[in-house]
């Protein structure tokens, strides 16, 4: 279906290839998982496959990419429409039209289907992927998971042969992300269509896939096998692979059931260990760095947030989860006094979040959005940090200090737009450091970073909270929560449903759990690293691992 | 199939009536209400059109542009009659409010500032800016009876270009307008100032860097859905086409204007208009032919179109019959000030224009907005 033949591709401007004499080779009903870390050249690979690199984005490419028989050096993307479908990685930025059904069929507009066709397609996809009640709305009011839906079934009314997807389950709550995947599982074995799909999140994925393709970076040659094959050697994994390496099972389990299956020798092994405390060294703080009672808040006439009580102390580690639109942003909103109370109280640090301002209100608490790039206005990262100690009243060189132990690779004189997420996550992160804020909230912080960035991240916010930060993180990420937080909250529809330990909290659920809880179950082991601590030297005596320096 | 052409009215399947009937129906009553300056006719015009928009108005974001054009009737009515007291001549005898006044000298215009209140003055600034505001609420009531992104589907195949243009700037404004208050509330977060000549320096720079990552993705999702194949047309012949239509559409509004502002010769203007449809028609067609899209469920033209449009075809057609045969009764005497009469051709007009109300299909069921209506991040006052 698609055939790379020696394909270079050399961004203009840069030294080095982002992508060099690959060659491969997918077939049709394949469904193909592209791993690799941020800036290694996923997206490259990805959009060559309908020619959007180099025909949009500009640079050199030598040697042939064909798609069914077409060269895309000849034809471009819009030549290449009716074969390959390519859904972007911020879906609310592909639409064109305004609402379902329209963006449904603008592709077929274009490629001048009849009237009756289009009439037909239409109705079929929106079966397909279970969007018929959604068909007359405008796509703002989707939520992300229906408009990841729209997007998938946008290209795919033009029936491509190919379909490509670009993280397509970043920004979705674990509900939504299965509901995505699928769909497209479904494309896979009904219609036949080849799925390429590049996503960070692969736990969710890995189990999913016919073939993995490992793009380490820096112009290294791809290694493509199966996923078990890849996983075996690959520097990143998700948790149920990290814990087979450790227990050095074979093959390789890449689902939670293989891998419960395999897990007996080890839950016996267990018997007799606890897993370690989540306490904090001098336990928690005296007073309340932030105190909601019967906190409400509106939209209009619709609650976004229904009479929830929440006290966080200095040492914590909040995880606040729930489906996309329960209310997790709206309550970090409030906090910081960008919302307004409909009725209950928010006392920040002890004072009314919405009267603080200024230098007050950066000493009282720090919040990261969603995007945090939105913090940064400066040109340079050095000016960045030079305003953020003028905002922040502190002494000169601070933010430029803590930076420099977040990402010590941050160079002074990049433009913040041009550092990676994750860099960029740190950056603003340092920013909101500077004034030494006791109570830190993140919103979605691990969006789009890679294994090694998010373990860097639960690194700085374990050193915070045992500093005596208290901090509350918004996540859809259950394997994040189960690494750092000391305790969850999960909301629904604006209430508060579960409040408790993290162990607690997320053994018994079913969307919450991370992987290790599943193939552990009932004991409450919730990360490879807890493992490992417990039994490590006792496993490395029983088994070889076959790459145990992958793991911690 | 035959019958849902025919149907109108309440019996009629719901459906969107095609939105270039309630334009025309709007123009159509807005260049009635140019006609005449008598207040009872320019008030009746207004009820027509609250009352058609009451009857079929979506439940749409942009169907609720009608009360926000009635606010602007009504400042534009209080402007007007502010102006005239301020700056106007004085003109009449009945003198309501004495005040003094400043007459300028002769090399200022001789511009009088202030003075008296007279009631001639100000009864002829009410009629004049009643007139506006009507025709201002005629095109309120345009804008939010049809969508205007269902109006843009129905532009024709040579202007899609600039169709697709307007489309992607109306779904753009609403995402600059969020981008602004997240940059604002991260400003806040800051504990910068939210507000002030600084704040909006600041702010400028991520609002723009956003729109133009975000415009480059648009762009890029666009080419790989296959906006701008190939057709069996040259970019020539359609750069030709485009031009053609442009020059036609630009004569068919001289034309009009021509024929309806009373004042230019009659043997010029129609002349005009003629050239200017015919040049319309032969750049549609000519780009018909050649294009390789196809539209998806187009907005059909029926019998409801047609009693819809030919509503406000006819309203301005008795108020421009009215102004040849009857001129007098159009106008209302302010000097000195006399009761507006009721002319038949008028009141004729204006019981065509209500018509719609009943004779257009029913609004599909509401669409559910509960996310739109979330008011994006506010910063603390």
């Amino acid at each position: 279906m698609i055939r790379f033949e020696d394909v270079t591709i050399t961004y203009s401007g840069a030294t080095r290839p982002a992508l060099s004499n690959v060659n491969l080779r997918l077939d049709e009903g394949e469904l193909v998982l592209v791993v690799g870390r941020t800036g290694s050249g996923k997206t490259t690979l990805l959009r060559a496959m309908n020619g959007l690199v180099p025909h949009f984005t500009g640079g050199t490419l030598s040697g042939r990419i064909l798609v069914d028989g077409r060269d895309t050096a000849t034809h471009p993307p819009r030549e290449l429409a009716d074969l390959v479908g390519v859904v972007p990685q911020d879906p609310s930025s592909g639409f064109v039209a305004d609402t379902v059904e329209e963006e449904l069929a603008y592709g077929m507009e274009c490629l001048g289907l009849a009237p009756e066709v289009m009439r037909r397609r239409v109705e079929e996809t929106l079966d397909l992927l279970g969007l018929n009640d959604l068909r007359n709305r405008p796509l703002l009011s989707l939520s992300a998971g229906q408009q990841q839906r729209v997007s998938i079934g946008a290209v795919l009314t033009s029936h491509p042969k190919v379909l490509v997807l670009d993280e397509p389950t970043s920004a979705l709550d674990p509900g939504a992300a299965e509901e995505v995947l699928a769909a497209l599982q479904r494309l896979v074995h009904d219609l036949g269509v080849t799925v390429v799909l590049a996503e960070h999140r692969l736990e969710r994925v890995v189990q999913f896939a016919d073939r993995v393709i490992f793009v380490p970076g820096d112009a290294q040659p791809l290694v493509i096998g199966t996923p078990a094959e890849v996983m075996r050697l690959a520097p990143i994994a998700p948790p149920v692979v990290e814990l087979g390496r450790l227990a050095g099972w074979s093959p390789l389990p890449l689902t939670v059931r293989d891998a419960r299956r395999a897990a007996g020798p080890l839950r016996d092994l267990l018997v007799g260990h606890t897993p370690p405390l989540r306490a904090i060294n001098g336990g928690l703080g005296s007073e309340a760095l932030v105190e909601a009672t019967d906190l409400t808040v509106r939209y209009g006439q619709r609650p976004a947030l229904r009479s929830v009580s929440l006290t966080i102390r200095g040492g914590e580690v909040v995880a606040l989860m729930g489906r996309n639109g329960a209310g997790k942003s709206t309550l970090l909103h409030a906090i910081v006094g960008l919302r307004a109370s409909a009725g209950g109280s928010v006392l920040t640090g002890g004072k009314d979040p919405r009267n603080l301002r200024g230098a007050e209100l950066v000493h009282a608490v720090g919040l990261v959005p969603q995007e945090p790039g939105d913090l940064l206005e400066a040109t340079t990262v050095a000016d960045e940090c030079r305003a953020a100690d003028r905002d922040a009243g502190a002494d000169h060189g601070t933010t430029r200090a803590l930076l420099a132990l977040l990402a010590p690779d941050v160079n002074d004189t990049t433009h913040p737009r041009d550092l990676s997420e994750g860099q960029r996550l740190l950056l603003a992160l340092a920013v909101i450091l500077a004034a030494r804020p006791p109570l830190l909230l993140l919103d979605e912080p691990t969006r789009g970073l890679d294994y090694p960035t998010k373990a860097r991240l639960v690194e700085v916010l374990r050193d915070l909270a045992r500093a005596g930060h208290g901090i509350m993180l918004a996540t859809h990420d259950v394997e994040l929560a189960a690494e750092v937080a000391t305790r969850v909250v999960v909301l629904a529809e604006g209430e508060i449903v579960a409040d408790g330990s993290t162990a607690d909290v997320v053994v018994s659920s079913p969307m919450f759990a991370p992987q290790v809880a599943k193939v552990l179950a009932p004991e409450p082991w919730l990360t490879v690293s807890d493992v490992l601590a417990a039994i490590g030297p006792l496993l490395l005596r029983s088994h070889a691992p076959t790459s145990g320096d992958a793991v911690g | 199939m035959t019958g849902a052409h025919w149907q109108v009215g309440a019996g009629a399947l719901p459906r969107w009536l095609h939105p270039g009937a309630w334009w025309a129906w709007a123009l159509g009553l807005a260049a009635a209400a140019s006609r005449t300056t008598n207040p009872l006719l320019l008030l009746l015009i207004i009820a027509v059109a609250a009352f058609v928009v009451s009857a079929r108005k979506p439940d749409a974001p942009w169907a609720r542009s009608f009360g926000f054009f009635l606010r602007l009737g009504i400042i534009v009515v209080a402007v007007r009659v502010l102006i005239q007291v301020m700056f106007g001549a004085a003109i009449g005898t009945t003198v309501l409010l004495p005040l003094p006044g400043i007459a300028l000298p002769t090399w200022l215009a001789g511009v009088r500032l202030g003075g008296d209140v007279m009631l001639e003055s100000i009864l002829m600034a009410f009629y004049d800016g009643l007139r506006l505001a009507t025709i201002l609420v005629c095109i309120g009531a345009a804008n939010s009876l049809a969508s205007p992104s269902r109006l843009l589907k129905s532009v024709p195949a040579a202007l899609y270009e600039v169709g697709v243009s307007v489309v992607v700037a109306l779904t753009f404004t609403p995402q600059l307008v969020i981008d602004v208050t997240r940059v604002r509330s991260a400003r806040h977060l800051r504990g910068r100032p939210t507000k002030g000549v600084r704040a909006i320096a600041g702010a400028a720079m991520p609002v723009f860097e956003g729109a133009l990552d975000r415009s480059v993705t648009l762009a890029a999702a666009m080419d790989s859905r296959g906006y701008g194949r190939r057709g069996s047309q040259s970019a020539s012949q359609r750069k030709g086409s485009a031009a053609l239509l442009l020059i036609g559409l630009v004569a068919a509004c001289i034309g009009s204007y021509g024929l309806v502002a009373a004042g230019s010769p009659l043997l010029m203007d129609a002349p005009m208009l003629a050239f200017g449809i015919i040049a319309c028609v032969t750049a549609i067609t000519w780009s018909a032919r050649g294009s390789v899209r196809t539209r998806y469920r187009p907005d059909p033209w029926w019998m409801s179109e047609w009693l819809v449009a030919g509503a406000g075809i006819l309203a301005a057609a008795c108020f421009l019959a009215a102004r040849w045969w009857m001129p007098m009764s159009l106008d209302t005497a302010f000097d000195p000030p006399a009761w507006p009469t009721l002319p038949v051709l008028g009141l004729i007009g204006v019981a065509a224009a209500i018509t719609p109300a009943f004779t257009a299909p029913p609004i599909p069921a509401t669409v559910v907005l509960a996310r739109t209506e979330e008011p994006e991040w506010q910063v603390a006052r």
